[in-house]
This record gives C-alpha cells, sequence and structure tokens, in this order.
C-alpha cells in the first residue's frame, strides 16, 4: 500500500485504491496528413484521482483532452474509458459516455443566448430530468459556485471569472464521473484560480476523477495530492514508468 | 408522436429568433403557392378530358356524302340496330352554318354538295360494329365515325398538359426539397456552437435533429398555409371565369370536392415532407462529426 501511494497511479487523492477509469494504449493522434500531435500514450488514470497535464504550448495537451472527452478518435492505438473500448464505438455510443464525462473549455463555450441558469441545467435536460428535477440542482450549484444572483444573465453579460464558474458549473452539474478542464485558470486572476481550483478539490472529494491542463505551476502546488502528467512535443514524460505501468489494484477491484 | 412539435420552453429557447426571421416560410409560401395553382389546373384539365371523354364514348356520327336522298335509309337502318338509344338528323341548316365558318358566306353556293349528317347515341355496351354494318347494308358507301376518333387529337393533348402539370409539380416539390435541405443546413451553420456544445456534453443526434425539424417544420407549416390561401383565393376568383369556361365546354365542375380536398391537403403534406427533408439533412450533416 506504500507502495502504491509512493508511485500513485491508482491512488486517488483521499487515499482510497480504486480502479482504472482511463486507459491509453499506444495511443497516436494526427489531423488529416499532417505530422502526428500526439504519438505512443500509454497511461492509465485512476478512478477518483486528480491529474494536471502539463507541458510547453503546442504539447498537446488539448489534443489529449479532446480524446478524453471523446471530441476526437485516435488515429492508432486503444481507448478504454469508464472500463469499455472506444477507440472504435459507434457513433450512437458516445453520447451515453460524454454524458459521464464533465468538460469545462479553455474558451467555456457557454451558450451566449441562454441564461447562466439555462447553461448549467443543459447536461441535466439532455439527460432528460423534468424541469422539476432540474430547478433544484441548478439554483444549488450556482449558489455553490457563487453566481446565484446571475442566474438569468446571459454569457456576455458576465465577467470572465463568473463566465468560467458557469462553465465549471456545467461541468459538474451532472456529477460526472471524469471532469476535464482545459486551462480553466488561463482567464482569471490569482485569487479566482484558487477558488476554481478549491471547486474541483470539493467535487474529486465527491468521487469525481479530475483532469486540468495547466501552465500555472503556482496552481498545481495548490493541490498536493494530485499527479502531473507531462507532454512535451506529443509524449508523454513520465520517468518513474508509474503512468505507463502501474501498479495493479488489489482483486476484485476494478 | 407529435410531442416534438411542442417541446418546454427550455428546449424552445436552445435555437435563438423566432420563426418568420429567415426567408424559409416565404420561399416556402411561393413553392405552395406555384404548385398549388399548378396542381389545381393540372386536376381541372384531367377532369375536363374526363368530362369530355365519357361525353362523346358512345356518340358516332353517319356521314353521307350525296346528301339529304339516302338520309332518311340510313337514319331507319340506324334505328331498327340493336343497342342505337336515340338517332338525331343534323339539320341542314345547322351543317351551313358550321361550314360558312371555314369557307365564308360566299364559299356557300347553291350548287355546293352538303353531305347528310346523323348523329347517333349507342346504349352502353352497345356494339358499333354491329350498327355501322347495319347503316352500310341501307346506304353503301356511308360512313360510321366515332367521335372520340375526331377528339382524340385534343384529347391526347389534354391528357399531355395533365402530365406536364404533374411533372411541374414534381419538381417543385424537389425544389422545395432542395430549399429545405439549403435552410437546413444554413441553420446548422448558424447554430454549430451550439450543437458542438450540445453533442460534447451528450446529446444525441436525434436531440439537436428535433430542435431544426421543430424550427423547419413551423416555417414549412407557416409558409405552406400562407401559400395555400393566396392560392386558393386565386383559384377562387380570378379561375372562376376559367372554372365556368370548362363548365361550359365539358358540361361539369373543373374541380371536384375530392379534388378541392387533396389541393387543401397540399400544405400539410408540404410540411411533412419539409420535416422530413429537414430532418435527414440534419442527421445527415451531423453524421459528418464525431
Amino acid at each position: 500500500m506504500r507502495e502504491l501511494r509512493r508511485t500513485g497511479a491508482f491512488v486517488a487523492s483521499g487515499g482510497q485504491i480504486l480502479a482504472t477509469i482511463v486507459e491509453f494504449d499506444s495511443v497516436g493522434l494526427r489531423y488529416g496528413t499532417g505530422a502526428e500531435v500526439l504519438r505512443d500514450l500509454d497511461f492509465q488514470l485512476a478512478e477518483g484521482g486528480f491529474y494536471f497535464l502539463t507541458g510547453p504550448s503546442g504539447a498537446g495537451k488539448t489534443s489529449l483532452l479532446k480524446l478524453l472527452y471523446l471530441a476526437q478518435r485516435p488515429t492508432r492505438g486503444r481507448i478504454r474509458l469508464f472500463g469499455q473500448e472506444l477507440s472504435e464505438a459507434p457513433r450512437d455510443a458516445l453520447p451515453a459516455f460524454r454524458r459521464r464525462i464533465g468538460v469545462v473549455f479553455q474558451d467555456f463555450r457557454l451558450i451566449r443566448h441562454l441564461s447562466a441558469f439555462d447553461n448549467v441545467a443543459l447536461p441535466l435536460r439532455i439527460a432528460g430530468k423534468t424541469e422539476a428535477e432540474v430547478e433544484g440542482p441548478v439554483r444549488e450549484m450556482l449558489a455553490w459556485v457563487g453566481l446565484a444572483d446571475r442566474a438569468s444573465a446571459r454569457p456576455p453579460t458576465l465577467s470572465g471569472g463568473e463566465q468560467q464558474r458557469v462553465a465549471i458549473a456545467r461541468a459538474v452539474i451532472a456529477q460526472p464521473d471524469l471532469l476535464v478542464a482545459d486551462e480553466p485558470t488561463g482567464n482569471v486572476d490569482s485569487e479566482m484560480a484558487a477558488r476554481l481550483i478549491h471547486l474541483f478539490e470539493a467535487l474529486n472529494r465527491l468521487g469525481t476523477t479530475i483532469v486540468v491542463a495547466t501552465h500555472d505551476m503556482g496552481v498545481i502546488a495548490d493541490v498536493p495530492g494530485a499527479q502531473m502528467v507531462r507532454l512535451e512535443s506529443g509524449a508523454m514524460v513520465d520517468p518513474t514508468g508509474a503512468l505507463r505501468h502501474p501498479p495493479q489494484p488489489p482483486a476484485g477491484r476494478r | 408522436m407529435l410531442a416534438w412539435l411542442n417541446p418546454p420552453a427550455s428546449e424552445r429557447r436552445l435555437l435563438p429568433g423566432g420563426r418568420l426571421q429567415g426567408p424559409t416560410p416565404y420561399v416556402i409560401a411561393i413553392m405552395m403557392f406555384v404548385t398549388i395553382i399548378v396542381a389545381a389546373a393540372g386536376l381541372a384539365l384531367a377532369n375536363a378530358a374526363d368530362i369530355v371523354a365519357r361525353g362523346v364514348e358512345n356518340r358516332y356520327s353517319i356521314q353521307i356524302a350525296d346528301g339529304a336522298r339516302a338520309a332518311p335509309r340510313a337514319i331507319a337502318a340506324a334505328r331498327a340496330a340493336p343497342g342505337v338509344a336515340d338517332v338525331r338528323p343534323v339539320s341542314e341548316q345547322a351543317l351551313r352554318r358550321t361550314l360558312e365558318r371555314w369557307l365564308g358566306p360566299a364559299g356557300l353556293g347553291a350548287d355546293l354538295p352538303i353531305p347528310a349528317l346523323i348523329d347517333v347515341d349507342l346504349a352502353p355496351g352497345a356494339s358499333s360494329e354491329v350498327v355501322a354494318r347495319a347503316v352500310e347494308r341501307a346506304v353503301p358507301g356511308a360512313r360510321f365515325v366515332a367521335h372520340r376518333t375526331s377528339l382524340d387529337p385534343l384529347l391526347r393533348a389534354i391528357r399531355a398538359m395533365q402530365w406536364l402539370a404533374l411533372a411541374l409539380v414534381v419538381m417543385m416539390v424537389l425544389a422545395t426539397s432542395a430549399a429545405v435541405v439549403l435552410a437546413a443546413r444554413g441553420a446548422l451553420d448558424t447554430n454549430r456552437p451550439t450543437i458542438d456544445v450540445m453533442h460534447g456534453i451528450g446529446a444525441t443526434d436525434d436531440q439537436i435533429a428535433r430542435l431544426f425539424q421543430r424550427r423547419i417544420a413551423l416555417d414549412a407549416l407557416t409558409g405552406g398555409l400562407g401559400g395555400g390561401a393566396a392560392a386558393g383565393l386565386i383559384l377562387l376568383f380570378v379561375a372562376g371565369g376559367g372554372s365556368a369556361m370548362i363548365h361550359d365546354l365539358a358540361g361539369g365542375a373543373a374541380l371536384g370536392l375530392g379534388d378541392i380536398a387533396l389541393l387543401m391537403a397540399l400544405p400539410l403534406a408540404g410540411a411533412a415532407l419539409a420535416t422530413w427533408v429537414a430532418r435527414r439533412a440534419v442527421l445527415k450533416a451531423l453524421r459528418d462529426a464525431l
């Protein structure tokens, strides 16, 4: 157990030993006929873990996140998500998986003509919840991100930080199993960045696996239990080999 | 089954803007207007052709070149033949009036030989050959001619115009479908950011297509009913004269109740077609994305 804690590949921030939620096996990605932007990615992420994805600009962080939130298919290799092979899964199967993934886009991607309330409610409505089932959780979530009084405001009237929080609220409202965030603190000041990371930590304590792409080492330092995954020129830098060959979980757990 | 036409307000808000903001309803209104007018013309022609054809179906003429002297024998033979319902000699005055239209008054001299003409109506199912043989025996050289033979070119022309009208309706339907496809693709492009977000958080193609098919269904219904109402007014007031002419010529109504019901159903059928086409176009476009 001590060894597992040291390597950390299957250790959630709370110290629990959990199953694999993401598994990349020799994954490569290229856009069109260009060079590979990601190559030979072999790693596993533990359920309930908190991961920072770092690397210089152009290293492929956003491309890796796109693979994680199923906006792209790998051009080679295999991806398992929630225990299921998804590299060649039919299109019709993907929405069900996407509903288990929350995404915070770098540019927020809020729907401009919808209120903050409607933006946050969107995942629940897409999942088929009734308005009665939507109202309470969305109000609660907006209050949680400090935007209870801006529920009817549209994104263009919100500040960058407020839009960021709406985007996060939308990403987490459906209690996803996996939260993927692309530079979520890139457009906010350090105080807001710390608040957002604390939101992620709170969500992580509830069991959600968090993957945050960031350049901000200060943010990474704020989450001592998190692991860092570094990409350089499309390849993963994993000097300890912990991500490539993680220890196996105890029998009977996945 | 039609619940998608009345979704919750939250779903309606997903696509910004109301109806009648784009050109789609107006394009569909114009297409529907032309379609209904052309379809009405085609139906009226079909009805006229049927009425004319029915009117002459059992009507024949006995033509005798050397005129009045042989006419009584031909009339007697025709009346005695089985299956003859009516025999009416055409008066010489009526024949001269008809010839005068072609030859002019100067051409109708006293020495102009006027053939004898006798109209014969057969009972339904009667054999024209039996009557023709009886007339031929009574007056050798007399011709027994079916009216429909002389009207065949006219009927063929009417049928051709009827097919032309049908072809025009089909082309209008295809053009309307193409307009709907373009409108659907335009709407998709305009709302691409919303679609991407919805896809990203787990919306199915069907959920997204439903938004657009509802929008286009309402646009098509609005445009179709508008175009249909305008066409209805034209048919009622402007084409009334044409209808009366067809009535006078053919002896029947230009459009029957069934035809009117069919024309009234066109806007609804158009809206249904537009909805289906839009849904197919949206689903096809969405399939190109992951």
